[in-house]
């Protein structure tokens, strides 16, 4: 079983410019950790502090026993010590060696010497035929797959992916982002996964760190974090569609009954602290109906009227304005069902789970 | 034609262009790759060459190396002959004069390799030596080559510093640019009309196959277009 990662740094680029991270990694169930947050935020720092690339200023790095960086201590292994793989945005293919090549350079740097190995390699990414070709003569995807071959042959203890899906064209992006969901869960190492694509981040990640201004904000299940940002900025980089200020009026048996703009939303949360809250609601949990039905408890039903209708894609985006605007996320059939159209009256179903509470601070 | 001279100067710089071969690319993968302080003076002191007027190199040479100083000294204790005025002086003269034009290649061929490669080289366990040898001179071949041939040129054509350095004994200095010139001083015009074509003949191919080379493997060094 692999071991643990411990990391807690600063990295100081410009006086007005620092990155900071506290991350704990573990293998078991949670092996791959997603980086995720805007391009500029800091991600590729951080992944660069742990591969050796790049020396924080401050704290520590530990996998397992071994000490990888500390600053007290003036100790920093270099990347060759870490026994990692680096995978970086444009996959570091070296050109003028072929696939083979490419995997066995790899392992004669790093002492691993095992016959067959290359073969069996080249067999789990599918690209036995492909050994003789250089790097120019592959697909994208080819690519991705001879990258990963190499990193894995290397036998490392830990795997850092750098954005590993940018680098490829629309339609393939799909299909590789599966196949390298399927790879990292297949290895048993750790990895890192640095991406600023909200689907990247759900179809790989089993946790997630999510990286804003230069820090890590918030570390959890990546379903947690989507659904669960533990304040507006971590809300604003998952994409929370509906975040609006509210008040708390009434708390009893679990319910929380808050107040957002003329309507009231009941919200499971049993610990609450503060009175004023923004409650935060993903699109997809909103359901659309014509007319109010019966009472449903756990349920909120806000009426209210459409105020824009946004087609993306198979799915229609639906602002309705409900005392306070709430979007809303339905598949088409659904909106040429409700007949909806701009202004038309609608009512608005959200779950009572499916609202968080942010404290705010009163300004 | 003075065949002497001409073979002592394709010998002088082919030795010339091995040791830079040697001294340079160390030299030019420390400047094109290491992030460390002190960079700056390094490269003015290879690109000096470049602009000091060659006897100024000589003169300094001369008095380095002449039997006053401690390297001329020790060289002639233990060889019985003095350096100066001889094809050895000549050699460590010439490799100072033609360094930036076997350094300036390679580093600018180093520099141009993708950074990206030599760290996922040295993340997938290859020392920074390993890496140099196996992912970066590889991949800077055309500018190697380049620097390779220009420095071999540039000594076959050198002057100034032969003459500081070298003096002027048949078989042991005099190479084809000294030969022209005595030719001159002794207004054996033909001789020395012959010996200048077959320079400047030797001079353009040279230059031209090399910028056919770079313009193939698409880089322009030492002029940019």
């Amino acid at each position: 079983m692999a071991d643990r990662l411990i990391a807690s740094f600063l990295r100081q680029h410009a006086p007005a410019v620092s990155i900071r991270a506290d991350l704990e990694l573990d293998a078991g169930d949670k092996r791959v950790t997603v980086l995720f947050g805007p391009s500029g935020s800091g991600k590729t720092t951080i992944l660069r502090c742990l591969a050796g690339l790049d020396r924080p200023q401050e704290g520590f790095i530990r996998f397992g026993e071994d000490v990888w960086f500390d600053a007290a201590t003036k100790t920093n292994r270099s990347p060759q010590q870490r026994r990692l793989a680096y995978v970086s945005q444009d996959y570091g293919l070296f050109p003028h060696l072929t696939v083979e090549q490419n995997i066995r350079f790899g392992m004669d740097a790093a002492g691993v010497r095992a016959r067959g190995r290359v073969e069996t390699i080249l067999r789990t990414v599918h690209l036995e035929e492909m050994a003789g070709r250089f790097p120019a003569q592959l697909s994208g995807g080819e690519r991705q797959r001879v990258a990963l071959a190499r990193a894995l042959a290397r036998d490392p203890q830990l795997i850092l992916l750098d954005e590993p899906l940018a680098a490829l064209d629309l339609p393939l992006r799909d299909p590789m982002r599966r196949e390298l969901r399927q790879f990292l869960r297949s290895i048993d190492v750790p990895s890192v996964v640095v991406t600023h694509d909200r689907v990247d981040a759900l179809t790989l990640g089993d946790q997630m760190a999510v990286v804003s201004g230069g820090s890590i904000r918030q570390v959890g299940p990546v379903h947690e974090v989507f659904s669960r940002p533990i304040d507006l900025t971590v809300a604003a980089s998952v994409g929370m569609e509906t975040v609006a200020p509210g008040e708390i009026v009434d708390s009893s048996g679990g319910l929380v009954t808050v107040r957002v703009g003329s309507s009231q939303i009941r919200v499971a949360q049993p610990s609450i602290v503060a009175r004023s809250v923004f409650a935060c609601i993903r699109a997809e949990d909103v359901t659309l109906e014509t007319s109010p039905r019966g009472d449903v408890s756990a349920r909120n039903q806000l009426t209210g009227r459409v105020t824009a209708i946004q087609p993306e894609g198979g799915v229609v985006r639906v602002i309705v304005d409900c005392g306070f605007l709430l979007s809303a996320l339905i598949t088409r059939p659904a909106c040429d069902e409700l007949r909806l159209t701009e202004s038309s009256p609608v009512t608005a179903v959200v779950k009572a789970t499916a609202v968080h509470l942010i404290p705010r601070e009163i300004p | 034609m003075d065949w002497s001279a001409i073979v002592l100067s394709l010998r002088l710089a082919t030795v010339t262009t091995l040791i830079l071969l040697v001294v340079g690319l160390p030299v030019a993968g420390w400047l094109a790759l290491s992030d460390r302080r002190g960079r700056w003076a390094v490269d003015a002191l290879v690109a000096l060459p470049l602009v000091l007027p060659p006897t100024v190199l000589g003169f300094y040479v001369l008095v380095a190396l002449g039997p006053r100083s401690p390297i001329g000294r020790a060289y002639e204790a233990i060889t019985g002959n003095t350096i100066v005025f001889s094809f050895q002086g000549l050699l460590v003269a010439s490799v100072l004069y033609s360094l930036p034009f076997a350094v300036q290649p390679f580093a600018a061929a180093f520099s141009a390799v993708d950074r990206n490669l030599i760290e996922t080289a040295w993340c997938l366990g290859a020392s920074r030596v390993r890496t140099f040898m196996r992912i970066v001179v590889p991949l800077a071949r055309p500018g190697i080559v380049a620097g390779v041939v220009l420095s071999f040129a540039h000594t076959v054509g050198e002057f100034g510093v032969v003459l500081m350095v070298g003096g002027n004994i048949p078989g042991s200095t005099r190479t084809v640019s000294i030969s022209i010139y005595d030719d001159v001083q002794a207004f054996n015009y033909a001789r020395a009309g012959r010996t200048a074509a077959l320079l400047f003949a030797f001079s353009f191919v040279v230059l031209a196959t090399t910028y056919r080379l770079q313009r193939r493997s698409g880089r322009t060094w030492p002029i940019g277009s």
